[in-house]
């Protein structure tokens, strides 16, 4: 039986050739990720910003405008409507009120009130009221979330590895972030809180990417102690292409299924991780490599440690 | 090296049998699941209010409003102290500042007044600081302040009291699958499945209940009352059929001495109204106070609002009394639990709250099962054309992963949530990572020309630690998404922490135990990776 192979054996791809250039893309791109975020923000939903959301489904089409004039009669604010798929299913959102905290949720109340009695048959779906103290809190609580696990990885692959490499990672992570919250600056998508959970999931699967490749570099260090750093990493890196391919195929395959079929709800979610692969694979190949050469690691690096037998990784590096 | 110990063997099959028995009660459809066998492990995974439909409310108490009512009783304490014999004079007593002072008319009184001020607080706890502290200043001058440590108490136990009162208003039968709970230090978390109009809850929920029963101050003089200004001994409450009216500071009975309380009618109107029975305390001070003032208004107060204001028309001596007011049928009844339920101990406001129609949630897990099917599916096709033999084994455990997540989440009574699915098709990937570093890594030994058996050896050995690595990552971010994440994302992490353990236990384990099997039994000339 014929095996599909989607790298071919024995690659010999010198990817740190353009690593100059890749280290000038990726530096203007982050930053341009950045000062886009700055200028345009972030569409936050409100789990982030507080506000009314309310889904109905309607027995008869619904003209938007129809639609939109008796919300915006009910005086609570600007309504942003969002259609869903057709003439009988809206989503719409209502800004927090003024007043105290414990009149947001009344403002669902009576969207509830009107929907159900201007428009006979009609059902609401789904209704969310977060007020402001509450979504402040998960504002805070998602971005400690990314932060601490950005530092609790980066001390992990310093702990397993050698500082440069927890160095090495944690740009690598930074950049992947910044890429993903720029675009969802760009493509105004709206930021809940299961993009905190796919934000966290792209820093996860991008370190898999990273860890696999380092693992392969620490490898290689300990085996060709002649060989020069940049045709080490060509080679390691070339080693693990077959698996870096494979994998995110499978990934993303699960992934536009999800997209594609599954409920609307995590489409916000599945889109940043699709996303997110396509980021993390680039990086872990042309961020976390090239740090390596600046920091200055050299076929040594791992030798001490060998002599001393004190910080020697376990050789099956697997606690069961 | 293929070398598999007997025990090894056992250990790995059992770990995947029980991980499978504890995962089927919940793909059962519930009517079958009641009759699984009781010997069997029956948890069963509950399904989040995002699948199954349902409101989730989460209530926060109201400082503000706690502080105010805690000044305005230790008022009324101080008040009634000071009375006691021997008396001590003093002028008004104020309450700015969230502080209660009062001048001494007789200086040499002052420590009399503060001793006994002393009285009306309380020890906190083993620590030695009382609920209030009471303080003389210039020689006349006492004031009383609330200690933090009090404050913290008070609202510890207030916390408590409110989740159990919330309880038993949602569900006087306490039959259905609720769930109250406190958050944090001054909120309440109300979960009821199955409900997707939360508006009768919210009221439910809403009102504090305070039920206090005033004789009205018919010296007042309604210019006065108009302007909002009480005589001496009275303050100014507004009505709920509108206006406003003046009754006695001093509470003649009030709610706290209940003991039942449900809806009826009203003999001479017919209008639905809410009959009470009092305890035997209440019962005396009630028959006592209707006694004394027989022929007078007394005002029906609910929550600072007053309800109504009837006259005593004969004295009420049995402990049964009616609370008549503007009510419906339904309004009634609401009251009547409210009242049943008990007096909320601070009042609670709504300040986040999420629903989901059942039919929503059965459509978004419909969806999610169909895509979780699909994407299961493609992968495995996927790792057949690229992995042959080795593939049927990733698929293998691919499925076996699927049932120890379900299993595990069982075990553990853990909820399904919708981006609990998406962390279930991610973990999914996860799974299929650690197979193809394994496989990609035995191709590259062939390729370097070592024998098959050695191959698959190394290939597994030099594997693990790429693959400990890549997962402990894995592990960190979801452990730290699970303790600081709320809702989703917790929902999210939990999957995936749980997702990413089975699959390192699959692959590492699973697959190495079947590849050696098979590899004993055939020993292979070629092998087709």
């Amino acid at each position: 039986m014929k095996l599909l192979k989607l790298v071919p054996d024995n690659t010999n791809i010198d990817f740190m050739r353009w690593r100059n250039v890749a280290v000038v893309v990726s530096t203007l791109l982050t930053i341009g990720a950045i000062a886009i975020t700055l200028w345009r923000g972030l569409n936050f939903g409100i789990d982030f910003v507080g506000g009314q959301v309310v889904r109905a489904e309607f027995a008869q089409p619904v003209h938007i405008d129809d639609l939109r004039a008796r919300v915006e009669r009910l005086g609570d604010g600007e309504a942003s409507i969002q259609s869903l798929g057709g003439e009988k299913t809206y989503q719409i959102r209502l800004p927090k009120p003024a007043g105290p905290e414990a009149a947001a949720n009344q403002v669902v109340s009576q969207l509830r009130q009107m929907i159900v009695t201007q428009y006979p048959g009609a059902k609401v779906n789904a209704g969310d009221s977060v007020s402001g103290k509450v979504s402040e809190e998960l504002a805070a609580n998602g971005a400690m979330a990314i932060a601490l696990a950005m530092l609790g990885i980066a001390v992990y692959i310093w702990w397993r590895f050698e500082w440069q490499f927890g160095v090495g990672a944690l740009l690598t992570l930074a950049h992947d972030v910044a890429m993903t919250v720029g675009f969802f600056s760009i493509t105004r998508l709206q930021v809940d809180l299961n993009v905190v959970a796919a934000i966290l999931t792209i820093i996860g699967y991008s370190l898999n990417d990273t860890v696999v490749i380092y693992d392969r570099v620490r490898e290689n260090l300990r085996k060709y102690r002649k060989m020069s750093i940049l045709p080490l990493l060509n080679l390691s890196l070339n080693e693990t292409l077959a698996r870096t391919v494979v994998t995110s195929m499978t990934v993303l395959i699960a992934l536009a299924i999800l997209m594609a079929i599954g409920p609307q709800v995590v489409f916000g979610l599945a889109i940043a991780i699709f996303l997110g692969v396509f980021i993390g694979t680039y990086s872990s190949i042309y961020i976390s490599a090239p740090v390596l050469v600046w920091l200055g690691v050299k076929p040594d690096s791992f030798l001490k440690s060998n002599d001393g037998e004190k910080v020697v990784p376990r050789d099956d590096g697997a606690v069961v | 090296m293929l070398d598999f110990p007997r025990w090894k063997v056992l250990a790995i099959w059992l770990t995947i049998a029980v991980g499978i028995l504890l995962a089927i009660p919940s793909l059962l459809p519930k009517s079958a699941a009641d009759h699984y066998p009781r010997f069997l492990p029956h948890s069963r995974i509950s399904l989040g209010l995002d699948l199954a439909g349902g409101s989730q409310l989460l209530e926060e108490a109201d400082l503000a409003d706690a502080a105010k009512h805690r000044l305005t009783a230790m008022e009324e304490n101080v008040r009634t102290e000071l009375r006691r014999d021997p008396r001590i004079d003093t002028g008004d007593i104020s309450l700015s500042g969230g502080q209660v002072s009062f001048m001494v008319r007789n200086p040499a009184q002052l420590d009399a007044a503060v001793e006994r001020m002393r009285t009306l607080t309380a020890p906190v706890g083993l620590s030695g600081v009382r609920s209030w502290d009471v303080q003389a200043f210039d020689g006349n001058r006492v004031v009383m302040s609330p200690t933090p440590q009090g404050t913290a108490e008070l609202l510890k136990n207030a916390m408590t009291d409110a989740r159990d009162v919330v309880r038993r208003r949602i569900d006087p039968s306490g039959t259905r699958e609720i769930t109250v709970v406190n958050q944090g230090a001054q909120r309440i978390l109300v979960q009821v499945p199955g409900v997707d109009n939360p508006e009768a809850l919210k009221k439910l929920i809403g009102q504090t209940a305070r039920l206090e029963f005033k004789l009205v101050d018919l010296n007042a003089d309604p210019a006065q009352v108009a302007q909002g200004r009480a005589p001496p001994g009275s303050q100014i409450l507004p009505m709920v059929d509108g206006g406003f009216i003046a009754v006695q500071r001093r509470v003649m009975v009030s709610g706290d001495q209940l003991i039942d309380a449900k809806q009826a009618f009203d003999q001479q109107s017919g209008r639905p109204s809410v009959s009470i029975t009092f305890n035997a305390a209440g019962a005396k001070r009630f028959g006592r106070a209707t006694q004394e003032n027989t022929g007078k208004p007394f005002a029906i107060i609910l929550d600072d609002k007053v309800l109504s204001a009837p006259n005593i028309n004969e004295p009420i001596l049995g402990g049964q009394a009616q609370i008549s007011g503007n009510f419906t049928v339904e309004s009634a009844n609401a009251l009547a639990v409210s009242l049943k339920s008990g007096q909320l101990p601070v009042k609670l406001n709504v300040v986040e709250e999420r629903t989901v129609s059942p039919d929503l949630g059965a459509d978004s897990i419909r969806k999610g099962a169909i895509a979780s099917i699909v994407s299961v599916v493609a992968v495995i096709i996927f790792m057949l054309v690229t992995y042959g033999r080795f593939g049927v084994y990733a698929t293998i455990a691919l499925i076996v992963n699927a049932f120890l997540i379900l299993g595990i989440m069982a075990l553990f009574n853990a909820t399904l949530t919708l981006p609990g699915i998406a962390g279930f098709i991610l973990t999914i990937g996860a799974a299929v990572d650690a197979n193809v570093l394994i496989n990609e890594r035995i191709r590259e030994e062939l390729r370097r020309g070592r024998r098959i058996l050695d191959a698959i050896e190394t290939g597994y050995h030099e594997a693990r630690r790429a693959i400990f690595d890549a997962n402990l990552t894995h592990v960190i971010s979801a452990t730290l998404m699970i303790y600081f994440g709320s809702g989703p994302v917790r929902g999210f992490a939990v999957v995936l922490l749980i997702g990413v353990v089975t699959s390192f236990f699959t692959a590492v384990f699973f697959t190495r135990m079947l590849v050696a099997q098979w590899a004993r039994r055939t020993r292979p000339r070629e092998l087709h990776i």
